[in-house]
């Protein structure tokens, strides 16, 4: 296959730590709205690849490609302006500023220090913060203190301070952590909704819920991929269930 | 080299290196004592050189008791033990009084303290006058001997360095080889473990914060045998004192010590070379800008967050 | 109310606060006080420059920079260092050895200007540098270590210590900058005799408006975009990272308009008491002013001016009376407001004003009365 049809190319990548490689030689393709889930132990090296992409930890060595730009070489920030966007594994919102805050502040204008200073509120900024507001499902809490709201909400808000950024590649580390079962259904919802126009990229533990929204699953394993592929297939999968689904 | 012969210099390098060796001890005492609150605990105490002074006041009040009672040949033992007590009781009940209520808010536990080390030196020049004190030091600590001709080696700083060389050894067994030094680490690296496993973290925080600051009183008592004491003699070590420990990386044992030697030697020799602030202002630049591009010290390692 | 304005002033609430400041420094102190004591209010009313920097740098920010006496003082040392060239002329300094030079540099066997007192012969140099010096140094120290993420008490320990390097340094190179005693006997800004009653009017009111522009200026910032980023910073600074912020420009620039803000307070206390010497450029001013920032309210603009009045004068008045107590107090009021007032006097007044207010007060006496008639 042609390495353009992808949005993400991963190839060779290793990060050791003193000498512990946490992702070894690491292969990893996502198309354009794709929803790929990465499952896998405790230690598999899930969220270091997470890292690893968006730049909080610099890569031994190997590539990372987003639409033919090189991610190992830039800043977080510049990354995340070139389209990727991440969802900490504990919900990372402001918890001193309003919901409604929270989400204007993740609106990608103004971002420079003299583009913040000048920014203005436009009608255009607050028609956006409603409709994530109301695709989160917090269009009732916009004025409450994001402090105040439960875990499961603020994992929503987290996620909603991403789509207000639109980027390409979303990239979701346990989104449900925490949350009810009815608010894992709405979640699931939301994802199979955000997928439509962008590639979304989860690491998640709850199987029930990979069931519901993964269009592929890669099962990572002392930082290698062990199996690669649709649900069925990789719960049919030997090796799979030997170290990490069970019997 | 300035005008000396190299004979000359390499003995001014001797000497100084010695008078720096002084200095390093008390440095690294002091430093001891913060590595283990500040490193461990994340604690940022300014009134530490304060606890120093307490140390050396005790001493300084004891040796007038040992005139009286003509003990000065063997008080000095007593006092380090003296000094070390007192200290630490009083750093455990600031403890309990005022540091345990700022540990998630480190900034204003600086401020805080730093009020502390007010109150407590007008405590000093209140009780003791605002007057330079020294100790009555016993005669074995007095003097020097001469290896060699032109080199004279101080017998105090000799004390002071084996001082130091024995509380950093007893720290080092304390926190890496028993029981008690295990719960300190396990404490700090995972508090609610620890506390699930049957650790009482808020004694550990209590005793540890005690320790350090017991450790800052003995280096108060070393500073008696080189220099005189007056309230504000603890403050005039503590900006160094936190220079060697983060300089040391904060949590190393080894990078304590080292960056203690470093600068402390640094200090006094420059000094002799340049004026005593210039020798100063070069050290503690040097260490800035060293700091600036290797912020996390000289003995960090790189872990996986 | 426009946009501008309404950033400008901080709301309706913010202009009327302001405004009271404004009433209170411009109007009531000047009719109610003589001369000298005036002249007090405007030396706190210098370090009122530093505590709003404060307020923008650590209570918004959540950067606690321990230096910002050195960023006072350079700007108070290069104002001073015009006017004492203007005050070492070589007629008024003919008895020396080397006339037209500063006596200090004359005491100490210097026999030529040195290179860096040059500039300070032109005044519009001078009030660039009086800015530009200290945003220059606060931009290097913020570059080296905002961009490699040093924060928190590290960096309140690398500012003290840059703080007390520069202070050694001061005194420690007395032919260059006076040594300990520092640049005195100012005379002359521009021939204009700064000495004068009608002068020292003159730089009060001056001194005073600039405060309120600081406020000002430091408002719009807090009010834009940027001053929730701030907060968003201070709260989750890797969020922010991860939704495409520089974090560290934004850090190095709110750094430097604090070290600017700062350098102005330090200009006009040169200008108004006539010296500046090291003992505003150290480790205990430095963090003195961080006290007038937490007691006013770490977050307040206008708190924090009123903070710093209150500390002051009561510093002024314990320590003409009861000069060994005032350690005490100053160590206790440290304590007393990190552990019971985190909020100072804003926090205070925001939980009690209402209660106050005229509307809750007219609630409360209309339920009295409704108690009292339905009890009779």
């Amino acid at each position: 296959m042609n390495p353009t049809e992808f949005i993400l190319t991963i190839e060779d990548l290793t990060v050791s730590f003193d000498g512990f490689k946490a992702v070894d030689n690491l292969n990893l393709y996502i198309e354009n709205n794709e929803l790929r889930v990465v499952i896998g132990p405790n230690g598999a090296g899930k969220t270091t690849l997470l890292d690893l992409i968006c730049g909080k930890t610099k890569a031994t060595s190997g590539s990372i490609k987003f639409k033919n730009t090189e991610l190992t070489r830039l800043a977080e920030h510049q990354i995340v302006r070139t389209g990727v966007g991440r969802k900490f594994q504990t919900p990372s919102i402001y918890e001193n500023l309003t919901v409604y805050q929270n989400l204007e502040v993740s609106y990608p204008e103004g971002r420079s220090v003299l583009g913040s200073l000048f920014f203005n509120t436009t009608h255009a900024v607050q028609a956006r913060v409603h409709s994530i507001a109301e695709e989160i499902f917090l269009i009732e809490q916009l004025n409450l203190q994001a402090a105040l709201l439960s875990h499961g909400q603020k994992q929503w808000l987290e996620i909603g301070m991403l789509l207000m950024q639109d980027p390409e590649l979303l990239m979701l580390d346990e989104p449900v952590a925490g949350m009810s079962a009815k608010e894992r259904d709405l979640t699931a919802d939301l994802l199979n909704r955000i997928c439509k126009n962008r590639s979304v990229l989860v690491i998640e533990h709850d199987m029930e819920f990979v069931k519901k929204i993964a269009h592929k699953v890669t099962v990572l394993h002392q930082g290698k991929i062990l199996a690669e592929g649709s649900m069925e297939k990789i719960q049919s999968n030997e090796t799979v269930i030997d170290v990490y689904l069970g019997h | 080299m300035f005008g000396y012969t190299v004979e000359e210099v390499g003995n001014i390098m001797v000497m100084q290196g010695f008078s720096g060796l002084s200095l390093f001890s008390v440095l690294l005492l002091m430093a001891l004592g913060l590595a283990i609150i500040f490193g461990q605990m994340g604690v940022i105490n300014m009134a530490h050189g304060e606890f120093m002074t307490v140390g050396a006041y005790t001493t300084v009040f004891l040796s007038k008791l040992a005139v009286e009672y003509d003990i000065v040949k063997s008080y000095f033992v007593f006092a380090i033990i003296a000094a070390f007590i007192i200290a630490f009781v009083l750093g455990y009940l600031i403890e309990y009084m005022m540091i345990r209520h700022l540990y998630k808010r480190p900034l204003d536990t600086l401020l805080a303290t730093w009020g502390l080390s007010l109150v407590m030196q007008q405590v000093f020049r209140s009780t003791f006058g605002a007057k330079e004190v020294s100790a009555e030091l016993p005669e074995w600590l007095l003097g020097s001997f001469q290896p060699t001709e032109g080199i004279d080696i101080p017998i105090n700083g000799v004390f002071v360095m084996a001082l130091a060389l024995i509380v950093t050894v007893s720290v080092y067994l304390y926190m890496f080889r028993s029981r008690g030094g295990l719960r300190v680490r396990a404490t700090m690296q995972n508090r609610v473990m620890a506390g699930a496993v049957g650790i009482n973290t808020k004694q550990v925080d209590r005793v540890t914060f005690a320790l350090g600051c017991g450790i800052a009183g003995v280096a108060g008592a070393a500073f008696t045998t080189i220099a005189s004491t007056g309230p504000t003699t603890g403050s005039l070590y503590i900006v160094d004192s936190f220079m060697v420990v983060v300089f040391g990386g904060a949590a190393s044992l080894m990078g304590t010590i080292a960056s203690a030697f470093g600068i402390a030697q640094a200090q006094s020799i420059l000094q002799f070379f340049m004026t005593s602030s210039m020798g100063k202002v070069a050290t503690l630049m040097t260490i800035v800008i060293i700091l600036m591009m290797r912020p996390e010290g000289l003995f960090a390692a790189k872990v996986r967050k | 109310m426009n946009a501008l304005s309404e950033k400008l002033l901080g709301g309706k609430q913010g202009a009327i606060h302001l405004a009271i400041l404004a009433v209170l420094l411009l109007v009531i102190l000047p009719l109610c006080l003589d001369l000298f004591r005036l002249g007090l209010v405007g030396k706190y009313v210098t370090y009122a420059f530093v505590a709003i920097s404060l307020v923008l740098l650590w209570g918004n920010g959540g950067v606690l920079s321990l230096g910002q006496g050195m960023f006072f003082g350079l700007g108070g040392y290069c104002m001073a260092m015009f006017l004492k060239l203007e005050a070492s002329d070589p007629i008024s300094t003919k008895i020396q050895t080397t006339p037209g030079i500063p006596d200090f540099m004359d005491w100490n066997q210097i026999v030529e200007l040195p290179w860096f007192w040059e500039p300070f012969k032109s005044l519009p140099l001078t009030l660039l540098l009086v800015l530009g010096v200290p945003v220059l140094l606060a931009f290097i120290i913020g570059m080296a270590m905002f961009t490699r993420r040093v924060g928190g008490v590290y960096f309140s320990i690398i500012t003290q210590a840059i703080a007390l390097i520069l202070s050694i340094l001061i005194v420690g190179q007395q032919g260059y900058t006076g040594g300990v005693n520092g640049i005195t006997d100012l005379k002359t800004l521009s021939g204009w005799d700064i000495r004068t009653d009608s002068a020292k009017y003159w730089l009060y009111f001056v001194n005073a408006s600039l405060l309120i522009l600081c406020i000002m200026l430091s408002r719009f910032i807090l009010t834009s975009k940027f001053g929730m980023l701030l907060l968003a910073m201070r709260d989750k600074e890797e969020r922010v990272r991860f939704s495409g912020y520089d974090v560290a420009s934004f850090k190095i620039f709110i750094f430097c308009v604090a070290a600017m803000i700062s350098a102005v307070g330090g200009a006009m206390f040169t200008l108004q008491i006539g010296f500046m010497s090291p003992s505003f450029v150290g480790i205990v001013p430095s963090i003195e002013m961080v006290i007038f920032a937490a007691v006013g309210g770490r977050i307040s603009l206008i708190g924090a001016v009123y903070g710093t009045l209150l500390v002051n004068f009561g510093k002024t008045m314990f320590s003409e009376t009861y000069p060994e107590l005032w350690l005490f107090l100053m160590g206790g009021l440290f304590i007393a407001v990190v552990m019971f007032f985190p909020e100072g006097l804003a926090g205070l007044y925001e939980k009690y004003a209402p209660y106050f207010s005229i509307t809750s007060l007219h609630t409360r006496w209309l339920k009295k009365v409704q108690k009292v008639s339905g009890e009779s």
